[in-house]
């Protein structure tokens, strides 16, 4: 036996193409997932000097960011439509399989990966969208990219890649009841701030890590960028294999079984040394909010805007709140919202939609809220109609929408008005993200369905035992 | 790529922490299947109004800072998103350096890529240089070889960079091509997986 390793150094160790004194490695790419927009500048540089995709097998497509919602048929917005068209060319020219709009594998490029089996333990995972730490929840290596980066990758199908630092996110305890990953990944962040897994590959472990589903863990890896790690992934176990069996691009039969046991194998050793731990305990967790302009942002459903006296950087934090048009030390559930969010790439999947209709079941949305469900793919949204999970959203007020990255970013038609306040499942509260002048809180899709009902925010826990104040 | 060695420009102090990518260009331009012309929307919501019109909180609008190429910056510059737009915009209204305590990693080689040189300098020294370059007159002057940044008044500040990153800025290289260089071990590389 040799030195105990961190499942990070045990890909990172597969994947070295070439190693030299003093430079980045040169790291080879498993799977390079393309979307609309920050792949065309990608081709045409490919084109102008004459190069190939190396791998196209290697390599698939999807339209996720700037797609409509409703109405797809007609896209209005024609410099959007010309990138679609664009990629629609580009897929075709260089021979790479598109999930195109009406596709039924068309969905959020994070969504869609691991839904068809392309994300599987030990890959080396790259996409031109800082999300695509979403599928460490796999034990990948998975980050996003820049467009030169993404040229880069199609025309050799490696990266070059300083080897990270390690640091292990360590939960201790359980989560209460009505406690979310959600919650979890913003307590972490709002502990240890937006920049302390800057140049680490983080990896979550601990039993409350493991004790969540699949898609628990995506909605956590998926955040990993907030806290400014590239990556963040969680070591494979039996949750992670059983999601993988049967799914289309995952080996068949007994190839399935020998390939099972070789991502069990990924797993960290027992013993192995990070470079860095932190420690969060994971009973002390209550539903989070966030108040400001950035994920750190963040307090329990209790608490209350921070007080100027009591902050360090008191500049950013007046700020912050001025834009969100909220006073200090105000009570979080004094705050009324008049748009809600269910969607996203954090938590857009099956589960997430389940949970959330759980709690609108038989109610109403509150008059002069806006309220959307976003699937994150095409194939959530089936499976959910199948359930009737639609059918309670719509029945409660909300409006039911097709698949895509929506008002997380508001690229398409779908964005908060200035001034406007929304309740957001999606992973990024900064200024504008979601309109201009839009205010943004992040919360689970439980608390922003309680959050629908209320018009304001309330601790989903009283709500779901019907004492509310 | 373009090269780049030394530079000399007017500094624009940019005194917040955390500027992220939405902040640099927000998404409703990252539509363009170009890689140029963003310039116009570099912070687009800082400095233009609802209407359009040129906002006066924003101090990059002041005339004093017009032709500016140096941007100093608080903490995790470029945080948030993976949009290369993000250099894309800033090199295209004319910056060229920017210094910061501290960069996002994606950002920091989206920049490198594009030729941008981001030099990261500790708190205090950009405080300095933040007060100095208030009224819009303070210049900097870059010098990549030596590792060397010289005030007006002929006061030395070195900082550092990684060689590697140092030798790509000074030589512009294309990584591509210097990838394809090493063709062979790619393929050597598929070839033992397959086996």
């Amino acid at each position: 036996m040799g030195k105990p390793k961190t499942i990070i150094e045990k890909i990172w160790e597969k994947h070295v193409v070439h190693q030299e004194e003093g430079k980045p490695d040169l790291l080879y790419i498993d799977q390079h997932l393309v979307h609309e927009v920050t792949s065309p500048q990608a081709f045409e540089g490919l084109r102008l000097s004459g190069r190939k995709v190396r791998r196209p097998d290697l390599t698939y497509a999807t339209m996720d960011h700037n797609v409509p919602t409703k109405n797809r048929d007609n896209v209005k917005d024609e410099i959007a439509r010309k990138q679609m068209e664009t990629l629609r060319e580009n897929c075709k020219e260089f021979g790479i399989k598109l999930a195109d709009i009406f596709h039924p594998d068309q969905g959020i490029v994070h969504v869609i990966g691991p839904q068809l089996g392309l994300t599987q333990p030990g890959k080396t995972i790259v996409c031109g969208d800082s999300h695509t730490s979403t599928h460490g929840a796999f034990g990948a290596l998975a980050f996003g990219i820049g467009t030169s980066e993404v040229e880069h990758v199609l025309a050799t199908q490696t990266i070059w890649q300083e080897r990270p630092k390690t640091l292990n996110v360590k939960v201790e305890g359980d989560l209460g009841p009505g406690v979310t990953a959600k919650d979890l990944i913003l307590a972490i962040i709002a502990k240890f701030g937006v920049r302390f897994g800057t140049g680490y590959v983080m990896e979550y472990t601990g039993d409350a890590v493991h004790q969540l589903s699949m898609e628990g863990r995506m909605t956590i890896c998926n955040m990993s960028i907030e806290a400014g790690a590239r990556a963040g992934l969680i070591s494979p176990d039996e949750t992670t294999v059983e999601y993988l069996r049967g799914r289309e691009y995952v080996p068949k039969g007994e190839a399935f079984e020998k390939a099972a046991k070789e991502w069990l194998a990924l797993a960290t050793d027992e013993g192995a040394e990070y470079d860095e731990t932190v420690v969060i305990n994971a009973a002390e967790v209550e539903p989070q909010v966030s108040w400001g302009t950035n994920p750190s942002m963040c307090v329990p459903i209790g608490g209350t805007t921070p007080s100027l006296d009591e902050v360090e950087h008191k500049e950013d934090v007046r700020r912050a709140l001025e834009y969100m048009g909220l006073e200090e030390k105000q009570p979080i559930t004094s705050i009324d919202i008049d748009h809600v969010f269910i969607g996203s790439c954090t938590n857009s999947r099956l589960s997430d939609l389940q949970k959330a209709a759980a709690i609108v079941d038989g109610k109403r949305v509150k008059y002069g809220v806006k309220a959307i469900v976003v699937p994150g793919s095409f194939s959530v949204k089936l499976e959910a109609e199948k359930l009737g999970i639609d059918k309670v959203f719509t029945d409660a007020g909300f409006e039911w929408r097709d698949s895509g990255c929506s008002m997380c970013l508001g690229m398409n038609d779908d964005i908060v008005p200035p001034g406007g306040r929304c309740a957001s499942t999606s992973n990024r509260n900064f200024e504008g993200r979601q309109g201009n002048g839009a205010r943004t809180h992040l919360v689970s899709p439980e608390m922003a369905a309680a959050a629908a009902i209320e018009g304001r925010f309330v601790d989903v826990r009283k709500f779901t035992a019907g004492v509310l104040n | 790529m373009e090269a780049i060695n030394k530079h000399k420009g007017k500094v624009f102090p940019l005194n917040r922490t955390n500027i992220d990518t939405d902040q640099i260009i927000p998404k409703q331009f990252l539509k363009r299947i170009e890689r140029t012309g963003f310039g116009q929307f570099l912070f687009y919501n800082w400095r233009f109004d609802n209407d359009g019109g040129l906002r006066d909180d924003f101090e990059l609008n002041h005339p004093r800072f017009e032709g500016s190429s140096v941007l100093l910056a608080g903490e995790n510059f470029g945080c948030g998103s993976s949009r290369e737009h993000a250099p894309w915009s800033l090199l295209d209204y004319g910056f060229k350096v920017i210094i910061a305590p501290s960069f996002a990693d994606i950002f920091y080689n989206n920049a490198l890529k594009n030729g941008m040189l981001l030099i990261k300098m500790d708190e205090k020294q950009i405080s300095e240089w933040m007060n100095q370059a208030e009224d819009g007159t303070f210049i900097l002057k870059v010098n990549l070889e030596k590792q060397e940044i010289t005030d007006d008044e002929g006061t030395v500040v070195t900082f550092d960079i990684p060689a590697y990153h140092k030798e790509k800025l000074l030589n512009g290289w294309d990584d591509i091509a210097l990838t394809l260089q090493l063709k062979d071990r790619i393929e050597e590389y598929e070839n033992s997986k397959l086996a």
